[in-house]
């Protein structure tokens, strides 16, 4: 393994678990506040210093480590303790395969941000979210309580269900890109088209018109396929069991649903999953669909052929690279951003429209989708042939 | 390494094997060691450059196959109907583990004779695009068999299950 | 590959199908028995991958691929069955269900 790798992948780390966790719990408390016209939590101080309600989830971590674990009688003891990890370990390794910049050629290494380039890319995140499945049906099962079996029966059918849409409402995008490779996906979301070039093939207009190359829009996954990303915005939000979405765990009807024979450090790890869960999302919707790490109308080859004059090829290259993880990330946040609304804004679903959306609405829709594609595809060769 | 990967990998699928089969107390932990075969054999499969078909198997079977049979279990809320006085055969035990171990050494004697080696094969092999332009191209007439065969099984499973209307 | 040989993959399915076999005939759980059962095909599977690779082209994955289209079609209505069977005759042991003479 190169030692790039190995430098992505502490980045990765040190990024998703010291700094996102933790964070997610405030923007999570500041921006319902923010909402629902309060304060929210500001209380935690250390030496007198409140820093916005930062010191937060530091106490959260304390006060969850220091939480009596109990287990209940009559639970399975090997489950009760492995499923939340069942649950946040594939989260976690999500984090994998999506890329946060391109390749980078730095003092003689080749420098990849993404710590494994698999050929397969996103088919892995969709077999790492098939077995996330197992910790949540688990641990009700694990609790010997008949509120957390419910729970886990509806988690495992809503789970399950949604995985069927997650998948099919992507395949008109592979279509178009061609490829499986998140790092490929990102490079071709640098390009961009002529919003009115088929007039000049259906020779509406004289070829070489100088006015159309005026009007050139990034081929972004969100461009080419506006309504598959609020579906699969959709799916993967129903597959974190978050938003409004959380019937599993509803706290007004089956008292905490799954969660229920959790205390302390594991429900914590629960929680931590899903806002981790809430990261990946963001991530994997960005490389996808919101042009990954490059910003609109700037290809990432010509501006470092623009700077190398400037500033010699290493340091062109290291800015680029600041760069694009810096717009990735910030494309990430606002995702994030945009997730906690949505849950703040929408009450919860009930289980049968949870149920309905699944399989009445999004599988047929995805479906005519892949075929609308295929159409649209077919229709660009054979104008511009 | 592949040969340290194989051995894991098939120590771990033959045991999990043995603990679906021989797990008396409940059938949650031969479910558990279901997935844990499951996964065992993708990891043999991506070991023999068979990445699509690794990833499926996650997917679909532990991913999907054995949450159905935990959901069922859940279901029907069998806690603890693993084993019960009728599960004790052990004439039938002994004369089965005889009888599936000279099997196996029988087939080990005749396949050890040829040593031939792994041929070699181009880094497309096994790959998303080429198993799906094979898929497409030579063997569509499966394709569609196979998707024939799943609305039926759909429609088939949703009667089935279905409780009497009357 | 180290020192793997192609036929160490058939042995290791080998031993997967014979605890498979072992299974469905020495247990009277019906979904032990349908897990069993499962174990079998995926062992099959095991073995197909294993001569395509040793062979050099994929016509055994693709096997292999509708192979397991085939096997989850047969869990959901084996389970469906098994669901049905199970809330008619009120238990899991398949000897219960059986409603022969001997």
């Amino acid at each position: 393994m190169e030692t790039s790798t190995v430098f992505v992948a502490l980045f990765l780390f040190v990024l998703v678990l010291l700094v996102f966790s933790p964070i997610m719990t405030w923007v999570e408390r500041k921006q319902s506040a923010l909402m629902q016209n309060r304060i929210g939590a500001n209380r935690a101080e250390v030496f007198g210093i409140k820093a916005l309600g930062l010191i937060h989830p530091l106490a959260d971590a304390i006060k969850m480590i220091m939480k009596e674990d109990m287990v209940p009688t009559g639970a399975h003891r090997f489950l009760h303790l492995v499923s939340p990890f069942i649950a946040v370990v594939p989260a976690i390794i999500s984090f994998a395969v999506i890329p946060y910049g391109g390749t980078y050629q730095m003092w003689g290494a080749n420098v990849s941000l993404c710590v494994a380039d698999l050929d397969y890319g996103v088919l892995y995140v969709f077999a790492i979210g098939s077995i996330a499945t197992y910790g949540s049906m688990l641990a009700g099962w694990a609790g010997n309580n008949n509120f957390g079996m419910l729970g886990s029966i509806r988690v495992s059918a809503q789970m399950i269900s949604y995985e069927v849409a997650l998948g099919i409402t992507v395949v008109g995008l592979f279509m178009i890109f061609g490829t499986l490779r998140l790092t490929e996906i990102g490079v071709m979301q640098q390009e961009t088209f002529r919003l009115f070039g088929f007039l000049e093939h259906l020779d509406l207009v004289s070829a070489g018109t100088a006015w159309l190359e005026w009007i050139r829009i990034p081929m972004w996954g969100i461009v080419l396929q506006p309504l598959p990303f609020f579906m699969f915005l959709t799916a993967l939000m129903a597959e974190n069991k978050r938003a409004p979405f959380d019937t599993p765990e509803g706290e007004s009807e089956i008292v905490a649903g799954y969660f229920i024979e959790y205390s302390g450090m594991k429900f914590g790890l629960y929680m931590m999953g899903e806002w981790i869960e809430v990261v990946v999302i963001s991530a994997l919707l960005t490389a996808m669909f919101l042009g990954g790490w490059s910003l609109p109308w700037v290809s990432e080859s010509g501006m470092i052929s623009a700077l190398t004059p400037s500033f010699g090829e290493n340091m062109a290259n290291l800015i680029a690279m600041v760069l694009a993880v810096h717009v990735f990330l910030i494309k990430v946040v606002a995702l994030i951003w945009f997730q906690m609304l949505i849950r703040w804004s929408m009450p919860r679903f009930r289980y049968d429209q949870v149920m309905n959306l699944g399989w009445k609405i999004l599988l047929p829709l995805s479906l005519a989708n892949i075929v609308i594609t295929a159409f649209g595809i077919l229709i660009v060769q054979e104008v511009t042939r | 390494m592949r040969t340290a990967l194989f051995w894991i990998f098939s120590v771990m699928a033959v045991g999990s094997a043995l603990g679906v089969v021989g797990s008396l107390r409940s059938p949650i932990n031969s479910a558990l060691s279901l997935v844990l075969s499951m996964l065992a054999l993708a990891g043999l499969y991506v070991l023999l450059e068979a990445q699509f078909v690794g990833l499926i198997q996650v997917m679909v079977y532990a991913g999907a196959i054995v949450v159905l049979f935990l959901f069922v279990i859940m279901l029907l809320n069998l806690r603890g109907s693993g084993a019960g006085s009728a599960e004790s055969r052990p004439i039938g035990k002994a004369a089965g583990a005889v009888v599936a171990v000279g099997a196996v050494l029988w087939l080990v004697r005749r396949l050890a004779a040829s040593r031939a080696p792994w041929p070699e094969v181009d880094p497309t092999y096994g790959t998303t695009r080429a198993i799906g332009e094979a898929l497409y191209t030579d063997y569509v007439l499966s394709v569609q068999v196979a998707g024939v065969l799943l609305l039926a099984g759909i429609i088939a499973a949703v009667v089935l299950a279905k409780k009497k209307i009357d | 590959m180290g020192d793997v040989l192609p036929f160490h993959f058939q042995v290791v399915a080998a031993l997967i199908f014979a605890i498979g076999a072992l299974g469905v005939m020495l247990r009277r759980n019906m979904i032990v028995m349908f897990m069993s059962i499962e174990l079998m095909l995926n062992a099959a599977n095991l073995s197909l991958v294993a001569f395509s690779r040793e062979i050099g082209n994929d016509q055994g994955q693709i096997l292999a691929f509708i192979v397991m289209v085939v096997a989850a079609v047969e869990v959901a209505v084996g389970l469906a069955i098994i669901i049905s069977l199970v809330r008619n005759r009120d238990t899991v042991n398949i000897e219960d269900t059986s409603q022969m003479k001997w």
